[in-house]
């Protein structure tokens, strides 16, 4: 198979889009739908200091390399969650892209904060180990981000995972979150962190062979705790239907960002309320990581060491 | 031939390119990518029998 733009050897076969691509024209192809989704959407003004959160997955890594790239210069946030065998590889991952791109990265350690895992958490807590991890890390990217002078929160959600989700939140009817989802998460002032999703019209295949032609390391294992997860087998659904009718996947995703709008303008009156004590989005009186902190006699600001690669001024 | 598939070595009849070597191990397309000889290929792609196979899987959880 041949690139359609130079003739040369292709790599990849994009079957959504017709068109098969040789590595340097599919990396110009990627860059540019990240880019193009920025503009389109208004994701990041030039005057806005970007916040990546990265996990030491393909999808986060290669997000924080492309934005670096494209004259987004962003620093990282780790959320180190105590996962035996997975985060301190994870961790490596991401020093190993902060080197490269010369970035630096906040690094929250939950086992010195609160003297526990996620795992042993999540059962003092009576919670799913996903329902924690997910509770934890909105709350510290909030935080790293309000607290160090940013002001938007950049994760790497791809078109997979929302095509996923979306699945879930429609064979559920999961009203309350069905027309949550979306590119960007709007500010509160003083309470909540703009958050946006450059990768939402990229594919999970294509940001994997993003980070293979661009010689990214990334952790390839998956976590111990999503194995048997949801999203999994929503993603392997979607993922048949794809193969027999290319485009799938994007024309959902694309149909549910034009719907959702009108949707959203309709149901534009739920008041936020705000935690008494950090002030950040709550469902009654005091947030759930506050809860936390209180019920294990934690008082005080939350630390994060800051990863600097070397030669970085300060 | 010797195919890695999810970083595990398994052996399979010699198939002529990567798409009937994913017809035989019944692998999505969308779900992995193919890389021969350290190379990122496409479906299309012939193989050998001393050709280094790497299936990656490309969907993760969470």
């Amino acid at each position: 198979m041949k690139c359609r733009v130079c003739g040369n050897d292709a790599v990849i076969n994009l079957k959504a889009y017709n068109n098969a691509l040789c590595a340097r024209d599919f990396i110009a192809f990627l860059e540019n739908r990240v880019l193009k989704t920025i503009q389109r959407y208004r994701l990041i003004d030039k005057d806005e200091k970007p916040l990546v959160a990265v996990s030491g997955g393909k999808d986060s890594l290669s997000l924080w390399y492309i934005l670096n790239r494209l004259g987004f210069a962003s620093d990282g946030v780790y959320i180190d969650l105590s996962i035996e065998g997975y985060s301190s590889l994870s961790l490596d991952k991401v020093k190993t892209m902060a080197d490269r791109i010369q970035r630096r990265v906040f690094i929250f350690h939950l086992m010195e904060t609160l003297g526990k895992g996620i795992d042993k958490l999540s059962r003092v807590i009576k919670r799913s180990t996903c329902s924690a991890c997910g509770m934890i890390k909105r709350y510290i990217m909030n935080r790293v981000c309000m607290d160090r002078g940013y002001n938007v929160i950049i994760t790497g959600h791809n078109l997979d995972d929302e095509a996923s989700a979306l699945l879930g939140n429609i064979l559920y009817w999961k009203d309350e979150y069905l027309w949550k989802k979306g590119l960007e998460l709007k500010e509160s002032e003083g309470h909540l962190s703009k958050k946006v999703k450059p990768l939402f019209l990229c594919s999970e295949r294509e940001m994997a062979a993003y980070a293979i032609l661009n010689s990214i390391d990334y952790i390839r294992d998956e976590c111990p705790f999503s194995i048997d997860a949801k999203s999994l087998v929503y993603k392997d659904i979607l993922n048949r239907i794809e193969e027999s009718s290319p485009g799938t996947k994007l024309q959902f995703i694309k149909g549910y960002l034009k719907v959702s709008r009108a949707m959203k303008t309709q149901r534009r009156k739920d008041n936020l309320d705000y935690c008494a004590v950090c002030g950040y989005p709550a469902s009654g009186g005091i947030c759930s990581f506050c809860r936390i902190m209180e019920r294990f006699g934690i008082e005080g600001d939350i630390r994060f060491d800051e990863y600097k690669p070397e030669g970085l001024p300060t | 031939m010797i195919v890695e598939l999810d970083g595990k070595k398994i052996t399979v009849d010699r198939a002529p390119t990567v798409l009937r070597l994913m017809e035989e191990l019944s692998i999505n397309r969308e779900a992995y990518l193919v890389i021969v000889n350290d190379r990122l290929v496409t479906e299309d792609h012939r193989l050998n029998k001393d050709d280094s196979v790497k299936l990656i899987k490309v969907v993760s959880g969470g």
